[in-house]
């Protein structure tokens, strides 16, 4: 039950937005809501807010473009800066959904992982997509993808996000793609195929999950034994005292985006935002709040040791991480989805 | 007032004028219809400016095709008498390299080149590179220059792909719809069946429609029965059972039988400690957590109606057939049945369109093997902001309810119009 809360939360919100365009001297701040909002709120929207004194007005979403191609195309945006994951980005960059940055006005380009500087977003943390495990359910560890499908060493349900991105590319590595070449695979006609094949081995154990806060619960509620999960959620479940366990063999890492939709009108104050976030003190400040790696590299080298093991950027975790393909899910998402769902509706 | 007079007034203008009665009368109806229509008007216009205008406008968003003949229209041109066997001559591709030369970096271009990718992955990287890959150096030959840059231009399929997508208006929506697509020559194909879909979506929405509906007659029926036989306190009383759901939100009733049927819920608690089961069964999240909360939702629209007609039935059309010696069953089958049939008739129809469009509960209680067509519609709607698929997706529901409407009205129609007990 609790895995469906995201969504009602979602349209309380949609229903609460229609009051809230109204406000004009707020700057409207749309992320992705749970334990990652919580933290953004402490390292970036409070000493905003401190500094200029202008209120910051949160909203969440689950990532669907609709919504802003629907403001951006009736000219009546009311959303200021909104969280985009990568190939969103690159899509709405180039349909003119999103504005072009002027990074003059954020920081100096040369702070930043390369990676996060973007025509149209500012990249303002890593994360990862890993393999979770209830260490109460489950006596041995598993060690990597391979177990994920290993129904009789570690029989149980498994928790997958329900679509064809970080769905596909782990059944490839659970066959035997190396992390390098998923992508590679997955380009071709037979690779498609082979990674539906692979999870044709294990669809009726698998339970699937849309909010990134779902995989933490469906984890320590006992619904799953392993599950796919966003690292910093399984990292707040952790503190929380669950007894949850990160594999990071072969993690997907993305780097996370704030854009401005075309015609924003708090642009000054939006740009300013963007300049608090892009801090090093205020990056380090997230990432001991959730374990994402900042793209600051002065937070990166601020950061204790103890923090950051736990960041899919220390060393240790990247070795066989497999760095998301924005490119590749721009060309294949539509099609691969469609496939998917025609896949899971069987 | 004498009454010759009078006999005149009604009567009209007598015999004087040459306006035969005929004409008179065609004319006062005329004017009884145009303050009719003066009546009627505020609605219609309302109607027509809320529901079917932006149905229309929905339904043609399914056909319309603007973007590539806005980015290409040179191309286009070039390619107007082409037969499409054999490539293109060089004039095409020189108007390409015009086009793309000129809508470089465009949101023109992203969008056209994101349309044809919906059709073709792998496109919209060809037309995105190809464009920032131009200007050619002058001198050089465009067919040359376009294949150095990607061999895919020296390939039929993507000057086909782009003829076919060279009109305002295109059908590839609506066969995409039903699993069908054009190939290269033209050519309507059945889709590989690891992409075909919906089909199956649709076939799904309506068998799961016709199973909620036959549970709201069987378990509504008696309901209705009851609420209509009982005196006035008894069934107010009763009625407000029936009510107090139908007015609550939807969401809430969703989320109170997620609680109730989930494997540590009440029912499965519940049925552990009497000990008729020891594993709790799975209720939700599946086919029968679906059925169950969607048939508790709907059931008011078929009681409702039911009931009404029940009211409107008279006891003593049975007490006749009793006292004339009919047994009691067969005498509410024979009498009493059959006066029911609109109520079940309407209280069908209203569950069973209800039930095509439902998203929210299956979205929440089902998985993907229980998700209907407007989950498709939603999906292509907020997550791949595909509206083209959206919309046809939609018109082929609205289409297919239609005809079975229709079809409904014949069967049902011919039997509830001789039933009438008034």
């Amino acid at each position: 039950m609790k895995q469906k809360q995201s969504t009602m939360k979602l349209l309380a919100l949609a229903a609460g937005m229609l009051t809230i365009g109204a406000a004009q001297a707020d700057l409207t701040v749309i992320s992705f809501g749970g334990t990652n909002q919580k933290a953004q709120v402490k390292a970036f929207y409070e000493p905003f807010t401190k500094e200029t004194r202008i209120a910051i007005v949160q909203g969440e979403y689950n990532g669907e473009q609709a919504k802003i191609k629907a403001m951006v195309d009736a000219r009546n945006v009311t959303w200021d800066v909104v969280e985009v994951e990568s190939p969103e980005l690159a899509r709405g960059c180039e349909e003119g959904v999103y504005e072009k940055l002027d990074y003059s006005r954020i920081g100096n380009k040369k702070d930043f992982l390369d990676s996060a500087i973007r025509e149209c977003g500012f990249g303002f943390f890593v994360w990862s997509t890993v393999l979770a495990y209830n260490a109460d359910s489950l006596k041995v560890a598993p060690t990597s993808w391979s177990d994920f499908w290993d129904l009789k060493k570690f029989p149980g349900k498994r928790g997958m996000r329900k679509g064809a991105k970080f769905t596909l590319e782990f059944a490839l590595m659970a066959d035997g793609v190396k992390p390098a070449e998923v992508y590679k695979v997955l380009g071709t006609k037979a690779g498609v195929e082979r990674a539906f094949k692979k999870l044709d081995q294990i669809k009726p154990h698998i339970q699937w999950w849309e909010a990134g806060a779902q995989p933490p619960q469906l984890l320590a509620s006992g619904d799953v034994v392993m599950s796919s999960a966003y690292n910093g959620r399984i990292a707040a479940a952790q503190q929380e005292g669950r007894n949850l366990k990160i594999v990071w063999t072969g993690n997907i890492y993305d780097v996370e985006f704030f854009a401005l939709p075309v015609g924003v009108t708090q642009r000054d104050a939006a740009y300013k935002f963007l300049a608090t976030v892009g801090k090093a003190d205020n990056q380090k400040v997230y990432s001991s709040e959730i374990p994402y790696g900042p793209t600051n590299l002065k937070a990166m080298a601020q950061i204790p040791a103890a923090v950051a093991a736990e960041l899919p950027t220390a060393p240790a975790n990247a070795k066989t991480a497999v760095a998301s393909n924005t490119s590749f899910w721009v060309e294949h998402g539509e099609d691969l989805e469609q496939r998917f769902n025609a896949w899971a509706a069987r | 007032m004498s009454a010759k007079a009078i006999g005149e007034a009604v009567s009209g203008a007598p015999s004087e004028t040459a306006t035969p009665l005929k004409t008179q009368l065609r004319r006062a109806e005329r004017l009884k219809k145009l303050k009719y229509g003066a009546l009627i008007a505020p609605l219609a216009l309302f109607l027509l400016l809320t529901f079917l205008w932006p149905i229309g406008a929905l339904l043609m968003r399914s056909i319309e095709n603007p973007e590539v003949p806005e980015a290409l229209p040179q191309t286009l041109r070039a390619l107007a008498g082409w037969d499409r066997q054999a490539l293109p001559g060089e004039d095409a591709y020189a108007a390409l390299v015009a086009d793309l030369t000129e809508n470089k970096g465009s949101r023109t271009l992203a969008v056209a080149a994101k349309r044809m990718n919906m059709e073709e992955p792998g496109f919209r990287s060809l037309f995105m590179n190809t464009a920032r890959k131009l200007p050619l150096e002058p001198g050089v030959d465009a067919r040359e220059g376009l294949l150095e840059i990607d061999s895919q231009w020296g390939e039929l399929g993507t000057w086909q792909l782009i003829a076919r997508n060279g009109r305002a208006y295109t059908d590839y929506f609506l066969l995409a719809a039903v699993d069908l697509y054009r190939d290269g020559a033209g050519n309507i194909v059945q889709a590989d069946p690891s992409a075909s879909i919906f089909v199956d979506i649709f076939v799904r929405t309506f068998w799961m429609s016709l199973i909620v509906t036959v549970w709201c007659v069987v378990l509504g029926y008696p309901v209705a029965y009851l609420l209509a036989t009982q005196s006035s306190r008894v069934s107010n009383l009763l009625m407000i059972f029936v009510l107090l759901p139908f007015w609550t939100s939807i969401l809430v009733r969703v989320a109170a039988w997620i609680v109730l049927l989930q494997q540590g819920g009440l029912i499965n608690m519940g049925l552990i400690s009497l000990g008729i089961i020891d594993q709790p069964l799975q209720l939700v999240f599946n086919r029968i957590g679906v059925y169950i909360a969607m048939v508790h939702i709907l059931l008011p629209f078929m009681i409702l109606p039911l009931y009404s007609v029940m009211k409107g039935i008279s006891p003593t059309y049975l007490r006749a057939a009793v006292s004339l010696g009919c047994p009691p069953f067969k005498s509410y089958w024979k009498v009493y049945f059959p006066m029911t049939i609109p109520g079940l008739a309407a209280g069908g129809l209203l569950v069973f369109i209800i039930s095509m469009g439902y998203y929210i509960t299956p979205a929440l209680l089902g998985s993907p093997k229980e998700q209907m067509a407007s989950y498709f519609v939603a999906f292509y709607t907020n997550e791949t902001t595909n509206w083209g698929m959206a919309a046809a997706l939609s018109a082929v529901l609205l289409l297919a309810t239609l005809i079975l409407y229709f079809v409904y009205n014949r069967l049902v129609g011919s039997a509830t119009s001789g039933a009438r007990p008034r």
